[in-house]
Order: C-alpha cells, then sequence, then structure tokens
C-alpha cells in the first residue's frame, strides 16, 4: 500500500518537466504565501461570518433568522432570483444562438450592449432606473397616472437585478457555441429536423453545462446584489428589503448577530453555488475535451 | 427507369462581392457518382450546400432540380439530401444507434415509423457499414474513419433522393482514407444512390467517381470520365491541377513552339505573329536517352534519383537551368544505370501546348 503510494509520487515527480521545477526552499515559500494570503482573506472572514452569527447561541441565531422582516427579505430575495434568472436564461441562450451562428448587421453592437451591465457601476444601474421611472424621471408621471408602482416597490428591484446580471448567461454562451460551430445544425436540418428540433435535440445538449455554470453565476449575483437594488428600492421594512439590504440596515441598527446571522444564510447560498459551479466546470470541461478530442481528429 | 439525376442550372452565388459561383450548370445522371474537384476557394463546396438547400443561390440565378423536381425554394430539411460532413458532425451525446435514428425520429408523428421499423432499419443500416456492435457507443468513442462511416450510416437513413459528401475523407489519416475510398465505391456500386463528392484531392477523385468536374474560380473548367480529363485536359488549368506536370515556357510562332530547350511542332491555330505560351508535359511522358538519337529533346544533368515506390522519379536539371522531373519504370531504369550527375538527352513523348488565350 505505502509502496505503491510512494511510487506514485515518484511518478508524479518524474512527469515533472526538470526546466520549470523550482528548489524546495522557493516552492515552499510560494505555497506558503499563497495558503497565508487565502487563509487570511477568504476562509478567516468565512468563520468570522458564523461565529459572529452564533456569538449568542442557537436560539437567538434562530430567532434573527425568523424575525418576519428577516422572513420578508428572504421572500423578496428569492422571488427577484426567481423572476430575474429566468429571464435572463431565456433572454442569454436567444441572443448566443443569434450571435454565435448567424450574421447579421449589428452583431458587434449586441455584443457590446450585452457587456455593458459589466462596465457600468450598480449604482448608476440603479439610478438609470430612478432617472427613468422615478417620480420626476421620463416616465414618472405616466406611470403615477395609471397607479403602477416601479421605482420603490418589487417591480424595480426586479429590473435592476435583471439588468445587473443581464450578461452571465449570455457571456459564457457565446464563446462555446461559436467554439462548436453550425455543423450540427446543419446535420439536422439536412436530416428532416424542424428549427424547434434542432434546438431541442441538439443545440441544448450541446450547451447545457456550460449553460448551468451561466446560470449558477448569474443566480448568485441575482440574490447578492447590493448596490443597483440599494438605490431603487426605499429600503422600506418587510416589503422592499432584499436580504443583502437587510444585512446592511441591521448592522447600522448595531443588532450585530441579526446581520451576521442573515449574512450566514447569503453565504450558504455562496457556498452551494460554488460547490455546484465546481461540478458545472468539471462537466463543462468534459464537453470542451471532447470538442478537442473532435479537433484532434480533424488536424 | 426512374429519373434519380440532379441538375444544376445555371447557378451564381456571390457572399458580399465575391463572386463564389458563376453561372455553373451541372447534370449527374441516375447512380452516378460525380466529385467536384479544385482547389480551395474554388467554389466546389458552395455548390454541393447548394444542391442540398444548407446555402441559397443568388435570387435571380438559376435552378436546381433532384428527380427532375424543382427543388430551388424548398428547404434543406423537405430536400431528403443525405449530407456528409467533413467534420462528421456526429451528436454528441447520443450514441451510435440514436445519431443514425435521429432522421426517422425527427419525423412527424403521422410519417414516423414505429420503434420496431426503427430499430431494425438502424441495425440494418449500421450493418451495412460494418459498426453494428458500435450501436451503444458515444462519437468520441470512435476513430475518424469509424465516425464518417456512421455519419454516412445516418445520411442514408433518411433514404435520401441524392448523397451530398463534402471532403468526407479529408479529416482521416492517408492509410484509412485510401481503405474508406475503395469501400464508397464498393458500397455506391450496392446502392446505386445518385452521389456528388468535393474534394481537393484528385487522385481520390479519380479512383472514386464516375465523372469528374474539374472547378476553379467559381467555375467548371471540365466535365468528364476521369480518363478523358487525365488525358484530354481541357486546359491548361485542368491539365496542371491533374497530376504532376513539367512546365515549359516559351512561344509560339506560325506552327512552331519554342519551349524553353524544346522546339516542336504546333499543332494548335496557326500563329501569324509570335505568341507567349507553356508546354506541359506529363513526368512519364518524358523518356531518358543516355546518346542522343536524332529524335526532338535537350541535354540534361541528373541531379537526384528516388526508386523507392512504383515508379522511378528523377529530377533532372535542363542544360537551360530548368529543373525538369521525369518518372520511369523500374526496368527502363535499370537498362539506363542513371547516376547522379550524369548527362543525359530527355525527350518528350507527347507535349500539350497553350497559348495565352487558352487561359480564360
Amino acid at each position: 500500500m505505502q509502496s505503491t503510494f510512494l511510487l506514485d509520487i515518484r511518478q508524479a515527480l518524474a512527469r515533472q518537466p526538470r526546466a520549470t521545477t523550482e528548489p524546495f526552499w522557493i516552492r515552499g515559500l510560494l505555497i506558503g504565501v499563497a495558503l497565508a494570503f487565502i487563509l487570511l482573506f477568504l476562509i478567516a472572514p468565512l468563520a468570522a461570518v458564523f461565529t459572529q452569527a452564533l456569538a449568542e447561541g442557537i436560539g437567538v441565531y434562530w430567532s434573527s433568522l425568523t424575525d418576519s422582516d428577516a422572513l420578508a427579505s428572504l421572500r423578496l430575495t428569492l422571488l427577484t432570483a426567481a423572476i430575474a434568472v429566468p429571464c435572463n436564461l431565456v433572454f442569454g441562450v436567444a441572443a448566443s444562438w443569434a450571435i454565435a451562428k448567424f450574421e447579421f448587421l449589428g452583431k458587434s453592437l449586441l455584443t457590446t450592449l450585452i457587456d455593458l451591465p459589466f462596465a457600468v457601476s450598480p449604482v448608476i444601474s440603479g439610478l438609470i432606473y430612478v432617472l427613468f421611472f422615478g417620480m420626476h424621471g421620463y416616465l414618472g408621471p405616466w406611470l403615477r397616472a395609471h397607479d403602477i408602482e416601479i421605482i420603490f416597490a418589487v417591480p424595480g428591484i426586479v429590473l435592476a437585478t435583471m439588468f445587473v446580471t443581464f450578461p452571465f448567461v449570455a457571456r459564457e454562451l457565446i464563446p462555446l457555441m461559436q467554439a462548436q460551430g453550425t455543423e450540427d445544425e446543419e446535420a439536422a436540418l439536412s436530416l428532416g429536423a424542424s428549427g424547434w428540433q434542432t434546438f431541442w435535440r441538439v443545440t441544448l445538449p450541446n450547451i447545457k453545462w456550460g449553460l448551468l455554470y451561466g446560470v449558477i453565476l448569474c443566480n448568485a449575483r441575482a440574490m447578492g446584489e447590493f448596490g443597483a437594488v440599494s438605490v431603487i428600492s426605499g429600503h422600506i421594512r418587510g416589503l422592499t428589503n432584499t436580504m443583502p439590504l437587510h444585512v446592511e440596515i441591521l448592522y447600522n441598527e448595531y443588532n450585530f448577530v441579526g446581520a451576521f446571522a442573515v449574512a450566514s444564510l447569503l453565504t450558504v447560498v455562496a457556498l452551494i453555488t460554488l460547490v455546484l459551479k465546481c461540478f458545472a466546470e468539471w462537466k463543462f470541461k468534459q464537453d470542451l475535451s471532447v470538442e478537442r478530442q473532435e479537433e484532434r481528429w480533424s488536424i | 427507369m426512374v429519373d434519380m439525376s440532379i441538375e444544376v442550372q445555371h447557378i451564381s452565388k456571390h457572399f458580399g462581392s465575391f463572386a463564389a459561383l458563376r453561372d455553373v450548370s451541372l447534370t449527374v445522371a441516375t447512380g452516378e457518382l460525380v466529385a467536384l474537384l479544385g482547389p480551395s476557394g474554388s467554389g466546389k463546396t458552395t455548390l454541393l450546400r447548394i444542391i442540398s438547400g444548407l446555402e441559397v443561390a443568388d435570387p435571380d440565378s438559376g435552378g436546381i432540380l433532384l428527380h427532375e423536381e424543382d427543388v430551388t425554394d424548398t428547404h434543406v430539411r423537405s430536400r431528403r439530401v443525405g449530407f456528409v460532413f467533413q467534420h462528421y458532425a456526429l451528436f454528441r451525446h447520443m450514441t451510435v444507434y440514436k445519431n443514425v435514428a435521429f432522421g426517422l425520429r425527427v419525423r412527424p408523428r403521422k410519417l414516423r415509423p414505429s420503434a420496431q421499423e426503427i430499430h431494425d432499419k438502424v441495425h440494418g443500416l449500421l450493418k451495412l457499414v460494418q459498426l453494428d456492435w458500435l450501436a451503444d457507443h458515444y462519437p468520441a468513442q470512435l476513430s475518424g474513419g469509424q465516425r464518417q462511416r456512421i455519419a454516412l450510416a445516418r445520411a442514408l437513413a433518411i433514404e435520401p433522393k441524392v448523397l451530398l459528401l463534402d471532403e468526407p475523407f479529408g479529416a482521416l489519416d492517408a492509410r484509412t482514407r485510401q481503405e474508406l475510398r475503395g469501400w464508397l465505391r464498393r458500397l455506391h456500386g450496392e446502392l446505386n444512390v445518385t452521389s456528388v463528392l468535393v474534394t481537393h484531392d484528385q487522385e481520390e477523385a479519380l479512383e472514386v467517381a464516375d465523372r469528374v468536374a474539374i472547378m476553379s474560380a467559381g467555375r467548371i473548367e471540365q466535365v468528364g470520365t476521369p480518363e478523358e480529363v487525365f488525358h484530354n485536359p481541357a486546359n491548361e488549368f485542368v491539365m496542371n491541377f491533374l497530376g504532376r506536370v513539367n512546365i515549359f515556357h516559351g512561344r509560339v510562332e506560325g506552327d512552331r513552339a519554342y519551349l524553353g530547350p524544346l522546339e516542336v511542332e504546333y499543332k494548335g491555330e496557326y500563329q501569324a505573329t509570335a505568341q507567349a505560351a507553356r508546354g506541359l508535359v506529363r513526368p512519364f511522358d518524358l523518356d531518358i536517352q543516355t546518346e542522343p538519337n536524332n529524335e526532338p529533346g535537350f541535354k540534361a544533368t541528373v541531379c537526384h534519383v528516388n526508386a523507392a515506390g512504383p515508379r522511378v522519379k528523377v529530377d533532372l536539371m535542363a542544360e537551360s537551368g530548368e529543373p525538369v522531373h521525369v518518372e520511369l519504370g523500374h526496368e527502363r531504369y535499370r537498362d539506363l544505370g542513371l547516376t547522379a550527375g550524369q548527362e543525359v538527352f530527355v525527350i518528350p513523348r507527347e507535349i500539350n501546348v497553350y497559348v495565352d488565350d487558352d487561359l480564360q
């Protein structure tokens, strides 16, 4: 058992190209620095969230979570994500399909527009909506006349979240679909498949892991978005507070246990996201490696 | 006999300002296998894609007839063509079985065969391409040659009116390519489905096809049996493209051609004034003599001899400085006893002379 283990190590070492291997102390130093950095900036804060949340015992932690305002913020965050993520999923797939598989006028403009939310600060994106739909904005008076509430209400929060999470799915899919080309679709069409059949049976299975990856990132951002939502929500407790906003309010009121308790929920979401992301990435790489294998055959 | 031909009538195609096809017409008879042969950019793949419906010809140009039916405005999914792609385009998330069954399963419910019929059909096709044992494998687990045979089985599953193959062996290694060529030839003989094959490999075209259409710059230069196009090339391009040639630059004056070290009779139209011309000679139409024997020829020095192959390849340098390439039979080579550096006489047996007008 031990001897095979040692053999494995020796083989692993032998596989390393000597020219790129540094002396032991340099390797140790670099790895040590990296580990210390990760510990200080990633692991320690993560642990601190849970320690703070549980500082006054599990009972207080639980009651902070089941507080009606906390539950309302949780519901709102879930609702926002439940609307924004599917919308961006459909949009992202449609946009990448168009960009990757067709040639049309204004294609590069569309690609640039998709990237816009990445380039603009989330606070600015929130402000844009206030400017547009707010009382003194362009559409404000008309909306008010028709009794439609957008700013300082749920629709505004959903819109702002959608804007900010707009690029995640499309950005993930465009390079993948471009790499896959259009031959599979052409083959399906020549075999008599309709456009829908081609999409459901050929295109979608080809991109499913990349799509899942994009959706996970999109969801994480939708639940965690602070800046844009903060500008547009109005911070009405129990009504327009999402979880990140609720954390801020509690913290500003020196209710540290409450703030960290809600924060711990968001942290759990983040951890679940990471695990899912790793899984999707792993599957995604398999898809890509199949791609590469096929490319190798074709050379 | 049912007419199962393909007719291409005056097709033109532009990509932006680039003319990919210029007024191309071609008829493929029932059960025939025609190869479209040409260098890259000659428009052969575009023509194939227009026949299939994957590409649409210029709106003001002619039409496509499959089995005497005008399909110019028919969508690719309704044309029922079997299309085989260079990179196979197998659906990677489906098993071999599901790949082959795809064309049957996507049919509207009324036209769809029963599960049992699909099963029998797919296994029949897999037997036909001799890969029945791979039914449960995924494309990634197959070799290139196997993938292309599966792709062919998939195309045949829809009982296509015509079979269109776009450089089907282009992505394979030389040995597999050789094997699959012979296999395709036999399969075509068995199925007798009207087929068009696109290739840039002249050897492949001449070996597999009943007739060859040689394309250049969006036009068909010549259509004929492999023997015809090889031995009676219509023009300089065709001759140059089909196998290696020696080119001697010079001029034609009256009924004589003066081509580098050669002077021969010009059998074409009498040229009153001197015209630039080229003489093209195939390596096996040149003979080597160790002594001059009054035949029109020229002096040359042997540079290199390669006797490893079915023919002996001799590289020489003409006295006038042109490199010359000759192919001899092994027997002839032994009789001559050639060595590098030896001075010999090169005598052309057959020379094709083209004056500049022929180029257009």
